[in-house]
């Protein structure tokens, strides 16, 4: 008992509208979904599609097929029309093509038209989503009353929108109504509808983040997009850097003056960051900086996702110094690790990376509201009680922590940092002695460092014969494998990693030896994750199933690739 | 404290005898002391290079950051307490070679910055190779022809792009380099000083007595006269003017944001549970 929708045209034919009025609107109703958009890296033209999942509890990935298909050009019909189930329908605007009489299942609607009728012609997605509703057996007043929310103010335009919506649903009622079967509605009470850059915005401000320096990359910019659209109501400033490596410097001059800091970017803007990565762990001074993956080499495939920048941050920056390595799993748990992130720069005085990807940042799902109690604020700063004096601002400690002060927070006390070996003051130096205590008191974080990461999330069966190991955002669409595996007769569980480095190894350890059939399922063509543990643990995984086209997985591929492989 | 520049001045330098730097560096104690400005109140920012190493030279607080890079994380520190004095000194190769797109773009952003170039028309730290301030004809290792590309023109440039505050000093003339340092210290904006001195190791060129002979002080009678301060940017050679060529504060990178107005943002409180009204759009 499901609902999959495909809306699909050119860019710049409003697909996102009618998808976040759809998708919130059913959020409302109490229906879980997940919402992806796949879409090219151009403003106008071209093919761009999303897909709406609407089944029990919350889908964690989409399916190819489609009962109900939005063709809002006549290319998306042609490359969608095989995946229609049986009962499938096609919602099309008949002024624009036809359907063949004899496949019996369009639903004729002109978008154009009655929007035009309703007031102008920009409105045929409101109508779209009118058609939509009456398909799928709801009424329209949610979706008025999201209507008004937009256009609060401007009464005239959501009156008209909803005169487009009402036609929208009338002509379509003629076609069919109610033919598709709603899940039950989740009863647990309300739920956020949102995206993964959305998730991360609000973690970030939610953590204390007052200042983001960044340089516009896809798939990351929406992490931007939230923060600057908070920025005239809360204490937060964002800088659109004239480069990646402004945008990183900057950040890290905020954060050595005393605020939370973080950047945010793609792979190509992350390759110009890397000097000040290095500056990050030579001069001790938080940052936080997400990573959203695309594919590359190069500018690559820029509105798609990929997991191949693993190796890459891991080794990102010239030199030895610590660093941590955290990545989005799922909507419920990105939230709460991005705010880790913040108060491990804090404790630690390195950077710390957060790795997201194109199927996270631009992926809408229904999730609990967050709780806010969880989030930490601790920034770890030197007081003036416990302060020694003269202040040193790389005195050794057992832990390689040194206390951390701000300029300007102790009268006539100065904080001195350098990019350049130095002594405890900050103050250049060559002699060997003082740059092997410095380099053993930077690395010596690594130990305590190691010991906050999370073990990675184990999910499906006990004792399992197939065991599926994943890392970031693939986390929904392998469980899907795990629990299909499963009703197929195979004993099956996965092993899913949100913090990567120091690499957690403990669970790994204990599973691997018990079980036969172990595959590292990544969505690159290297299977670096693999790789990393081997290379740490001495471990070797069974299998790889990678995926590089630029598309995210489907569960039905991973079920797939393990059972021809048994 | 008392506000005498010997307390400024620390450390033992890694620059050669005869190096303009220490002129600059008294320039800037006596500019500090003269505003009376305590350390932890300041903030000296640098790149690499041997001028770059100031900040182990003046007791204030100090980034020596990446070479090219002073000026962005300056603009950071701006953002997060903007109750600091932030000064930027860097070479004329970090700042205008290495630096060049931070330059450009600092000047639109207009953060309100005291930048102090160290222009010796050389690179000191490598030994030798030509800035992009070096003369063209210059012969160094590198440029074994002479230098044939053209010399970029710091202060041209800086008004071009809409810059408030645009100097230039030498390091030969100590007192007028330090009243100059007060004004662009105490300029709301960015503000430009390109300090020429000798480089007694590489520079050859242009010796102490070659600038020495050159630089005069001009009659500046109207420094918001964008055009008279171009046209003395533009003279170089046989004559070199001195002074602050153009002075016409305009709206600062601070005052544009409402989020800076009040208490620096470093020392504000704050409590993520305060923040759970932000998931309501999303409902």
């Amino acid at each position: 008992m499901e609902i999959n929708i495909l809306i699909g045209g050119a860019a710049g034919q409003g697909m996102e509208t009618i998808m976040n009025l759809l998708g919130k609107t059913l959020v409302r109703e109490g229906f879980g979904l997940i919402y992806t958009k796949d879409y090219m890296s151009r403003v106008r033209g071209g093919h761009n599609f999303s897909r709406l999942r609407i089944a029990p509890g919350t889908p964690w990935s989409t399916v190819e097929s489609v009962d109900i298909l939005v063709a809002l050009n006549e290319e998306t019909y042609n490359l969608h029309r095989d995946n229609l189930t049986p009962s499938g329908r096609v919602i099309y605007d008949p002024q624009l093509f036809s359907i063949p009489e004899n496949e019996n299942r369009g639903i004729p609607v002109e978008l154009q038209k009655l929007a035009e009728e309703a007031g102008g012609k920009v409105m045929a997605n409101t109508v779209a989503v009118g058609a939509l509703l009456v398909l799928i057996g709801l009424e329209t007043p949610t979706v008025e009353e999201l209507l008004k929310d937009t256009f609060a103010g401007k009464e005239g335009v959501a009156g008209k929108n909803i005169t487009a919506l009402k036609a929208g649903y009338d002509a379509a009622a003629r076609f069919c109504s109610a033919c598709f079967d709603l899940p039950p509605k989740n009863e647990d009470g309300k739920k956020l509808f949102i995206d993964g850059n959305q998730v991360l915005g609000m973690a970030a401000m939610s953590s204390g983040c007052r200042f983001l320096s960044a340089y516009p990359m896809t798939p990351s910019t929406g992490i931007m997009n939230y923060l600057a659209g908070k920025s005239p109501d809360y204490p937060v400033i964002v800088e659109q850097a004239e480069d990646e490596i402004a945008a990183i410097n900057m950040a890290l001059g905020a954060s050595y003056t005393g605020v939370r800091s973080m950047t945010c970017t793609s792979g190509g803007g992350f390759s110009l960051m890397v000097e000040g990565v290095s500056l990050a762990g030579m001069i001790e001074t938080p940052i936080v900086v997400v990573v959203a993956m695309r594919p590359g080499p190069a500018t690559g495939l820029p509105t798609r996702t990929e997991q191949a920048d693993l190796e890459f941050i891991l080794h990102s920056g010239h030199g030895e110094f610590p660093r941590a390595v955290l990545s989005a799993t799922s909507h419920e748990d990105a939230f709460y690790r991005l705010n880790k992130a913040f108060e491990l720069a804090d404790r630690y005085q390195t950077p710390i990376f957060f790795l997201s990807d194109q199927n996270f940042a631009d992926t809408h799902r229904s999730v609990e509201p967050y709780d806010f109690s969880r989030l930490g604020y601790n920034r770890q700063l030197a007081e003036e009680g416990s302060l020694e004096k003269p202040y040193q601002r790389y005195r050794i400690t057992d832990n390689g922590i040194s206390p951390r002060a701000l300029p300007g927070q102790f009268e006539n006390e100065v904080v001195l940092v350098d990019s350049d070996e130095h002594d405890e003051k900050g103050n250049i130096i060559e002699d060997a002695a003082t740059r092997r205590a410095m380099v053993e008191k930077r690395m010596r974080k690594l130990d305590s460092l190691a010991e906050e990461m999370d073990e990675p999330d184990l999910y499906g069966d006990p004792h399992p014969e197939v065991l599926l190991i994943g890392w970031g955002s693939t986390y929904g669409v392998i469980r899907e494998a795990v629990d299909a595996l499963i009703a197929l007769g195979t004993k099956t569980a996965m092993l899913h990693f949100s913090d990567l480095w120091p690499l957690p190894q403990k669970r790994l350890r204990s599973l691997l030896a018990e079980v036969e059939n172990s595959y590292c399922v990544e969505n690159n063509a290297g299977g670096q994750l693999s790789a990393l543990i081997r290379r740490e643990s001495g471990l070797s995984i069974g299998g790889l199933i990678l995926k590089y086209d630029g598309r995210p997985f489907l569960s039905r591929e991973i079920v797939e690739e393990v059972q021809d492989d048994l | 404290m008392t506000c005498k520049a010997e307390h400024y001045i620390i450390g033992e330098t890694a620059w050669c005898p005869g190096c303009g730097n220490f002129a600059i560096r008294e320039a800037l104690a006596g500019a500090l002391a003269e505003h009376c400005l305590e350390s932890h109140q300041v903030l000296l920012v640098s790149g690499i290079g041997q001028a770059a190493k100031i900040p182990h030279y003046i007791r204030v607080n100090g980034f020596n950051g990446l070479h090219g890079r002073a000026l962005s994380p300056a603009v950071g520190a701006r953002v997060a307490n903007h109750n600091l004095k932030v000064i930027v000194e860097s070479g004329d190769g970090d700042s205008y070679g290495e630096g060049g797109n931070h330059f450009i773009h600092n000047i639109r952003r207009n953060p309100d910055i005291a930048h102090f170039v160290h222009d010796n028309q050389v690179y000191g730290l490598t030994k030798g190779q030509a800035s992009p301030t070096s003369d063209p004809g210059m012969v160094t290792g590198v440029q074994v022809e002479g230098v044939t590309v053209s010399p970029l023109n710091p202060l041209s440039l800086a008004l071009v792009m809409g810059a408030g505050f645009v100097a230039r000093c030498f390091s030969g003339e100590k007192e007028h380099l330090k009243e100059t340092m007060k004004e662009a210290i105490n300029f709301s904006g960015y503000a430009l000083i390109d300090i020429l001195q000798p480089c007694p190791s590489f520079n050859k060129v242009n010796t102490r007595g070659w600038y020495k002979k050159r630089v005069y002080f001009p009659e500046i009678e109207d420094p918001r006269d964008w055009s008279a301060a171009m046209d003395l940017s533009r003279q170089w050679g046989e004559q070199i003017p001195l002074g602050i060529f153009y002075n016409n504060p305009h709206r600062t990178f601070e005052e544009s944001r409402a989020a800076l107005e009040g208490e620096p943002l470093s020392f504000r409180p704050f409590d993520p549970q305060e923040m759970s009204g932000l998931q309501e759009e999303f409902l």
